[in-house]
């Protein structure tokens, strides 16, 4: 164990984790933010998704130790305004099933937005189909980041 | 147990619970996959200094050297479309990601760098590189002859612009390119090693850079 300052969602944090722990693990285990999630350890599934000076990363997928001084923000500091249009097309879209996987769709979702405001359907399923729904909410994901680009179109 | 140990057995057992729900294999090998042994080890340099002409001698180097430019090491970055393919039997990559501009992946969409980052990662069975992305589209070789792909990796409108120097610099020294020696996890090494199959390019390059017909 070794005490790791990891700056996450523009807060400086001490973490006492091993090293090669993965990232994900220090999100929720070290920091106690339990809105990233855990879904298959293995970079398949999405669900840990959050960002590494912005840009979307698989937080299961790398050691603590790899993150250095780079931003992580979870989805607990998420608040672009693509984030904001983001969350209020799954409310209003009613996306959410069980739920789980979500936090992780919503970081992919606006990162896409982020980069492309005007996503078409294949630009939506090439940037989400990384993020698996086992209650396969798909249609009403791809509505939503439909609506958010709208949204934001202003 | 180790903290490692840990988070790689929650791992393994959320994965195997993953493929069974979600029906798609890991990134590691399957059981299929493991049926695909590595062709070996490569022939020395010296081992072709009998052949006393010089394109039949440069045709059987490259022949040699082949046996690492078909490994799935090399091939799964070198696919035929924007696919990319993964594991010794080089299936589609899961999840889907494509070429997009600089083969990093489409722009909004999934980057290589999403799951991938500067070294292997065992806990989640992820490999890793500094330099991890896909070949360019002039550089498919996945479904052509050994001949299609040597004259194509001479071709500088296909190889990047590379002279022959640049070409032998790239196979015998590229950090990406050494990594299909050392993919650590379940992958099955390329055959060989990076210097070996640096020296057979070489020589292949000093013996007039022949390739095989076909």
């Amino acid at each position: 164990m070794a005490a790791l300052t990891l700056k996450i969602n523009g807060e400086s944090r001490q973490i006492d984790v091993a090293p090669d722990t993965p990232l994900l693990w220090a999100i929720r285990d070290g920091a106690g933010l339990t809105g990233t999630k855990y879904g298959c350890g293995v970079a398949q599934c999405g669900a840990c998704t959050v960002y590494l000076d912005g840009q979307p990363v698989r937080s299961c997928s790398m050691p603590v130790s790899a993150v250095g001084t780079s931003e992580v923000t979870t989805i607990e500091g998420l608040s672009s305004k693509e984030a904001k249009a983001v969350q209020a097309a799954w409310v209003a879209h009613d996306v959410p099933q069980c739920g789980y996987c979500q936090s992780g769709q919503v970081m992919s979702a606006a990162s896409l937005l982020n980069l492309n405001p005007k996503p078409t359907d294949e630009d939506i399923d090439l940037a989400m189909n990384g993020n698996i729904c086992r209650c396969a909410t798909y249609v009403r994901i791809r509505a939503a980041i439909h609506s958010a680009a709208k949204t934001l179109e202003g | 147990m180790k903290q490692i140990s840990k988070y790689a057995v929650l791992a393994l057992v959320a994965g195997g619970m993953a493929a069974g729900v979600m029906s798609f294999a890991e990134f590691g090998a399957s059981e299929a996959d493991a049926a695909v042994s590595n062709p070996g080890k490569l022939q020395p340099v010296s081992a072709f200094a009998k052949i006393k002409n010089k394109n039949e001698r440069a045709v059987a180097l490259f022949n040699e050297a082949g046996k690492v430019i078909a490994s799935p090491r090399c091939m799964n970055c070198h696919p035929a479309t924007d696919r990319p393919t993964q594991t010794d039997s080089m299936r589609p990559h899961i999840p889907l990601v494509v070429r997009g501009e600089g083969g990093m992946g489409a722009a909004g969409g999934l980057a290589c760098t999403t799951c991938h980052h500067e070294a292997n990662f065992d806990a989640a069975n992820v490999p890793g590189n500094p330099k991890w992305a896909l070949a360019p589209a002039e550089m498919a070789w996945q479904g052509k002859s050994l001949g299609q792909i040597c004259a194509q990796i001479k071709d500088k409108e296909r190889n990047g612009g590379k002279d022959m120097a640049a070409l032998v610099h790239h196979m015998a020294e590229d950090e990406l390119v050494g990594w299909g020696w050392k993919p650590g996890g379940n992958r099955t090494p390329a055959p060989g090693t990076q210097k070996q199959f640096g020296e057979l390019i070489k020589a292949w390059a000093d013996a007039g850079a022949a390739c095989p017909k076909g």
